[in-house]
């Protein structure tokens, strides 16, 4: 026994001590944060189907669109703004009034399945029954007795304002026949099990192409999550089947799995509305479950060997005073936290040099990052994330376009400059 | 032994390497506001953000929840505090409350004689015929405002104090907190004495700190009740 045996003895016992105190006090923040009395996923009394359901209702968001904000969760009243005129979510608790407690099982299958109510009217398809349409019956049912579960609470809410003509319901007729196949997601037996679960989670209740996906002057989803721009938010939700936007050909599963459950790795944060899905919805997956949608997600990328190299060349910085101009506005407002070489500070500011939602061919992310700023999800994994401030009250549209211009063209990076113009569009932001 | 000389040496070197990371603390973590609203040592870079340094733990902790939930519209807080869930909000408005007041620049307004003594009455006696308190009631004699609710008044530019009396006239700053609190009481002010009373307010040196818990009288405690019922953990 010498001193140095002691001091690490003394030193395993407060490791110990920190060991413990640290679990304690993330459980506290747990608590608070995920686990309150509030939250409407950790009621006490719940049978398992209703337990499930619970799951199930946070994988597919329901709670996300049925919230006002600050509002009575599941109590809908949130307003969709879109190129069609404003939807406003309804009341799903189980008030007999105003939300669905008069509805029987065959009633929510029929909306989830159909996209009809109970009364035989189609339902717009704001409510993505495109893509819930390939949930199971079971699935379908227990999600449903969770809902029964809630609390009723009495709330009617204000009626959709749809513009002439899509305000006329017979046309969803025509709109289904063009756009709308029901049917249940059916496995695909040359694939493993896991994949198959990735794909009825990516496909069904996740409703990934809701966002991922360009819409028709209709609004028809054609291109399977191949990206677009999200109706009535003005933020553009990248290619998951491109390499060059969000397609995860060259991630690990481990990598992917981050992304989803914590909300930023080394190279990639998720920002704008994907932030708050990853917040209500993605973080609460089962570890296998969030596992299994990598490993769809990853196999339905292209590859960068898909492609001949890529041959434009950067813009050079030097060669254009729009650029010069970027740069040094630049290292005034961003280089203290992106780095001088645009490398980030890994999962704590992303990198943009080599970031694709930098240089994919849409610069909006970009642009409303700047303007507006924000924090990645809260997440267990990411409990107090650092924020990128918002600089739409401190920079010209001109000067904006000229940073983002620079920060596509350098260190390596490739991509079209942009104008003041794309800003100006991209200030026109939906308001809820 | 070496093996323990090393380890502390590795341990060093890892830390020293690490130097270029961010400190691990809010300061670092609240640059998303501190662009607007200034350091401690740093004047304010638009006359519109109000300080929120010094302010009472409670009144932030109420206004980021506000803005993020949709009940005190102002469109860039609301996006900017979108994903933050109430525990981070609070460490905000700890941390913030904790901040020494930032340097203020006390404007220059010229006041006529009359315009002051209306100011002062306002702000000092209140107007009991037509039910309005002196604002120094419930901010506090010093106006730095109470703990942990009511905000301090000094230290604030006119633009914006003209600004949110024309919100609270306009059916409440804050909905759902307009019982019979700041919305009442602008809603029975003259523009004369609004304007008197922001001038005053934005010419004068900042100092003090705001009063401690428990000295807002219980009338008035009772018919603010809509903003002093959030539990603060310490």
């Amino acid at each position: 026994m010498n001193d140095f045996t002691a001091l690490t003895g003394r030193l395993e016992e407060l490791a110990a001590h920190l060991v413990a105190g640290a679990a304690l006090l993330f459980l506290a923040t747990d608590a608070a944060a995920y686990g309150n009395s509030d939250d409407p996923f950790y009621r006490a009394g719940l049978d398992s189907q209703q337990q499930r359901g619970a799951y199930l209702t946070r994988a597919g968001n329901c709670m996300g669109c049925h919230t006002a904000r600050g509002g009575q969760p599941f109590a809908g009243g949130r307003r969709l703004t879109t190129a069609f005129g404003v939807f406003v979510t309804p009341n799903i608790t189980p008030d007999e009034e105003t939300g669905i407690g008069n509805w029987t099982e065959a009633d929510f299958w029929h909306a989830l399945h159909e996209g009809k109510s109970p009364d035989g009217q189609l339902l717009y398809p704001a409510f993505p029954y495109t893509e819930y349409t390939k949930v199971t019956r079971q699935d379908a049912n227990a999600i449903f007795a969770y809902l029964q579960s809630l609390p009723a609470i009495r709330q009617t809410n204000p009626p959709h304002a749809i513009r002439f003509p899509y305000n006329f319901r017979p046309l969803l007729h025509i709109w289904r026949a063009l756009h709308f196949t029901p049917g249940e997601y059916v496995p695909d037996s040359s694939k493993t099990t896991q994949w198959n679960r990735g794909a009825y989670l990516v496909q069904g209740l996740g409703h990934c192409n809701a966002c991922h996906t360009n819409r028709s002057l209709l609004g028809g989803a054609d291109n399977e999550l191949a990206g677009g721009q999200i109706m009535g938010m003005n933020w553009y939700a990248p290619s998951l089947t491109s390499h060059l936007e969000a397609g995860s050909s060259d991630w690990t599963i481990d990598e992917i799995v981050a992304l989803l459950s914590i909300g930023i790795t080394d190279r990639a944060v998720a920002s704008g509305p994907m932030a708050t899905i990853i917040r209500q919805s993605l973080q609460h997956l089962s570890e296998e479950d969030l596992r299994a949608m990598a490993v769809y997600l990853q196999s339905i990328s292209d590859s960068k060997s898909d492609y001949a190299a890529a041959s434009a060349a950067p813009a050079p910085i030097s060669a254009y005073s729009s650029l010069v101009h970027g740069e040094q506005l630049y290292q005034t407002y961003c280089q203290d936290c992106h780095g001088v070489s645009g490398k980030g500070v890994p999962g704590v500011y992303p990198p943009l040099a080599g970031n694709r939602s930098v240089v994919m061919a849409s610069p909006l992310n970009t642009i409303r990052s700047i303007l507006e700023g924000g924090y990645p999800a809260t997440t267990k994994g990411n409990p107090r994330p650092y924020g990128m401030p918002p600089f739409q009250q401190i920079l010209h549209d001109y000067e904006i376009a000229n940073l983002v211009s620079y920060i596509r063209n350098a260190w390596g990076n490739s991509a079209d400059r942009v104008t003041v113009y794309d800003v100006e569009q991209s200030r026109r932001i939906g308001v809820e | 032994m070496i093996q323990f000389i090393l380890t502390v040496f590795f341990l060093i070197a890892t830390t020293a390497n690490a130097a270029s990371d961010p400190p691990d603390d809010m300061a670092e973590r609240v640059k998303s506001c501190t662009i607007c609203h200034g350091e401690s040592d740093r004047a304010e870079q638009h006359v519109y953000y109000p300080r929120i340094g010094g302010k009472p733990v409670g009144y932030l902790y109420n206004q980021l929840r506000n803005f993020r939930d949709g009940r005190r519209h102002y469109q860039p807080m609301a996006i900017l505090l979108e994903n933050m869930p109430d525990d981070y909000l609070m460490d905000i408005a700890r941390y913030f409350s904790t901040q020494s007041l930032p340097k203020y620049q006390p404007e220059r307004h010229s006041l006529q004689p009359d315009e002051r003594e209306l100011a002062e009455m306002m702000i000092f006696s209140g107007d009991s015929d037509r039910d309005i308190p002196a604002c120094s009631d419930c901010h506090g004699r010093a106006l730095m405002g109470k703990s942990p609710f009511i905000p301090g008044l000094l230290g604030l530019p006119r633009a914006y104090l003209s600004a949110q009396f024309g919100s609270w006239r306009n059916g409440g700053l804050v909905r759902g907190q307009v019982s019979d609190c700041m919305s009442k009481i602008a809603e029975k002010l003259t523009d004369r004495e609004i304007i008197a009373i922001a001038k005053w307010l934005s010419i004068q040196e900042v100092s003090g700190n705001p009063e401690p818990a428990g000295s807002l009288s219980p009338a008035l405690a009772q018919r603010c009740s809509s903003i002093v019922e959030v539990e603060i953990s310490s």
